[in-house]
């Protein structure tokens, strides 16, 4: 899960990393008398995407009236669809040296990754793409310790100002506890500088993950303030995956990788899927009938293709759970269904014996894609 | 023969004593496999239908000389149960536990990496199965066949269409295995590969990947350099939209990478039969194996 720079921040407060004195404003009212900041304040637009910047969604503020005008301006803005909604505003500081900092994990090198580059501030693919050697990547076991020894090393290689090591050090440090021990999926601090103020991550791009969601309460609080479209949320309550997509062909499937193959097939029918939707493994007759739901919210959806090879999830299940969304019903579209694996014969019985009039039963993958397509036509 | 597992393996089951645990176990012994053992802190002495239950990894193995563990605990517990298997003498951990955190799992598999010799296949995985021997995980044995051709998948329920399509045409498998989807998994594409190409009971392998990572571009590389049997390959998610990359972080590591497109071009360019569609892998073997 994305969060936001003052989320992020949050966490750097957390793990003892400096980072500029800030305010969180929701309600321009909150700043109208004054803000506990000295001038001159950065105000920036809390949005979940890149170029706020160039979309003028980032100010400086030298006085109360600046303050008052910009925030005016910058709340309730568009960026590249995104509504700001709320300001982050900070002391700025002097800024003597921008560098880059990230922490991931290397997937195919199975683990940790460090990079550091002493050309922050900008854009940091184009530094990688252009002066690769201007980008210092170190590799760490997981089991391993992010020692000074290591880090001084990587200083010196990135180049940094010597001046500051000690500083760079003790950040780099808490800026790693807090990937590790805080479950990040990624930390990366795009500038870290050198101000007047001492050494600073000045802004944030944190990624969690969700898997340690058991070990942190906050992640649970940081959640919440995330907003996600409203038919996602209406899916994410019944625990099921499901992302909007733009074309017509309702899809529910079980497992990822059945799924994505899924609107593959529908694609090669000519088809287009309205959405990608996971019901997991060992759903249940619920679990199902939830995820028709979900669809019905959609307007797009002309056809709807059940897909489902059994392993964990057991045919039977499912096909009951479709009965008792269905029976009775009379269904807004067509819905053609494949089932496969553990206990199919049985849920086909149970298909066949409660018959419904738009619902049809097709024995391959690829021949219930090509009728789903037909049918949502 | 097969790879990794057969009609041999001793096989213990952390979690037995837990509901998917005992489920699945008991239809792993149903289909024939030496489940010889469970394991529960603070149950040793119980039994589920007549497996016994340790308190114990070591005391399991010491008693009952099982050799493969079978994880079913819950994530909180699972890096803990995967080390103990490990130090405990298992040679093979299958970890079928999902949720279990990137950090944990990273940790678990360079301890594993550097302390110990043992294999571990998932977490977050369905499992594997040499048809007619032994079954070790939640794999369906209704739709596998004995037989020669090897199946590799990163996702449960394509690698079920994969060996569904291939049974269909009374294709056999040797071994069929899941390495899953999560970020650190214990063996890859490669380590999979590696011993279908050394088994001479493998004549053909069969690759299912998905979009993201890049773990495909470098099965793609291997199979180019060391693999000489025929590969035939699917990859899910040509059409998925574009996942969100993890920062500029995330978009230097995978480069132009990662893609459906540039993963089916890579494997086909190793020599490799990309398919189109998951049902057209069995006819696509057929052809692959008779020529």
């Amino acid at each position: 899960m994305d969060l936001f720079e003052y989320q992020g921040k949050l966490l750097y407060k957390e793990f003892d990393i400096k980072h500029p004195n800030s305010k969180l404003v929701k309600n321009l009212i909150e700043i109208q008398e004054s803000v506990e900041l000295s001038y001159p304040i950065v105000v920036k637009a809390q949005v979940q995407v890149g170029g706020r910047g160039k979309a003028g969604g980032i100010k400086i503020a030298n006085n109360h009236e600046e303050l008052i005008k910009y925030s005016d301006e910058i709340m309730g803005m568009d960026i590249k669809g995104h509504i700001v909604e709320i300001l982050l505003l900070e002391e700025a500081s002097k800024i003597l040296e921008e560098y880059y900092i990230s922490f991931t994990l290397d997937r195919s090198e199975k683990k940790y990754l460090i990079m550091l580059s002493s050309k922050g501030g900008m854009d940091i693919e184009k530094v990688a793409e252009d002066n690769p050697d201007d980008l210092i990547k170190h590799h760490i076991g997981a089991s391993e310790e992010l020692t000074e020894d290591i880090i001084h090393e990587i200083i010196g290689k990135a180049k940094l100002n010597q001046e500051y090591t000690k500083s760079i050090t003790d950040i780099i440090q808490n800026l790693f506890l807090m990937f590790v021990k805080g479950d990040c999926d990624l930390v990366e601090v795009n500038p870290l500088a050198i101000t007047d103020a001492g050494v600073m991550a000045l802004d944030s791009k944190v990624a969690l993950d969700m898997n340690a969601k058991y070990k942190h309460s906050y992640f649970e609080d940081f959640e919440k303030e995330i907003p996600i479209p409203e038919s996602e949320k209406n899916a994410k309550e019944k625990g099921l995956n499901f992302i909007k997509l733009d074309g017509s062909v309702g899809i529910i499937g079980n497992g990822a990788g059945l799924v994505m193959s899924t609107l593959d097939v529908v694609a090669e029918n000519g088809g287009n899927a309205a959405n990608f939707l996971d019901i997991g493994g060992g759903a249940k007759a619920e679990t199902v009938s939830a995820a028709l739901e979900v669809l019905e919210a959609d307007k797009n959806v002309k056809s709807v293709l059940i897909n489902i090879f059994g392993g964990i999830t057991r045919c039977d299940l499912v096909a009951e759970g479709i009965v008792e969304a269905t029976k009775g019903k009379d269904l807004v579209w067509p819905i053609v269904i494949r089932l496969d694996g553990t206990n199919s014969s049985e849920g086909l019985e149970i298909l066949k014996n409660n018959p419904n009039e738009k619902i049809f039963i097709e024995e391959s993958m690829d021949s219930a894609a090509r009728l789903a397509v037909e049918r949502g036509a | 023969m097969s790879i990794l597992i057969d009609e041999n393996s001793r096989v213990v089951v952390q979690g037995l004593t837990g509901r998917e645990g005992q489920f699945h176990a008991l239809r792993n012994k149903a289909y024939g496999t030496n489940v010889v053992a469970g394991t529960r802190p603070g149950k040793g002495g119980e039994n589920v239908e007549g497996i016994p239950i340790f308190d114990t990894i070591k005391d399991a193995v010491s008693e009952t000389k099982a050799d493969v563990a079978l994880t079913f605990v819950p994530p909180s517990f699972a890096k803990e149960a995967v080390l103990e298997a490990a130090f405990g003498g298992c040679k093979l951990i299958v970890c079928i536990t999902e949720g279990i955190p990137a950090k944990d799992e990273a940790e678990m598999y360079d301890i594993l990496k550097k302390e110990t010799d043992s294999l571990l296949l998932g977490p977050n995985c369905p499992g594997l199965i040499s048809p007619g021997k032994a079954n070790v995980g939640i794999m369906p044995h209704e739709i596998t066949l004995p037989g020669n051709i090897g199946v590799v998948s990163r996702s449960g329920t394509l690698t079920y269409q994969a060996v569904h399509e291939l049974t269909k045409l009374n294709i056999g498998q040797s071994t069929c295995i899941g390495i899953g989807g999560d970020p650190v998994p214990g063996m890859s594409f490669i380590d999979v590969i590696e011993k279908f190409e050394k088994d001479d009971d493998t004549n053909g392998i069969v690759m299912i990947g998905e979009i993201g990572g890049t773990a495909e571009e470098e099965a793609a590389e291997y199979i180019k350099k060391n693999i000489s049997k025929p590969v035939v390959s699917y990859i899910a998610g040509v059409t998925a939209p574009p996942g969100k990359k993890m920062g500029h972080a995330g978009a230097i590591v995978s480069g132009n990478k990662g893609t459906a497109k540039v993963k089916i071009q890579e494997l086909t360019s190793a020599g490799a039969t990309v398919v189109k569609t998951p049902t057209e892998i069995g006819e696509a073997m057929k052809e692959a194996i008779s020529g």
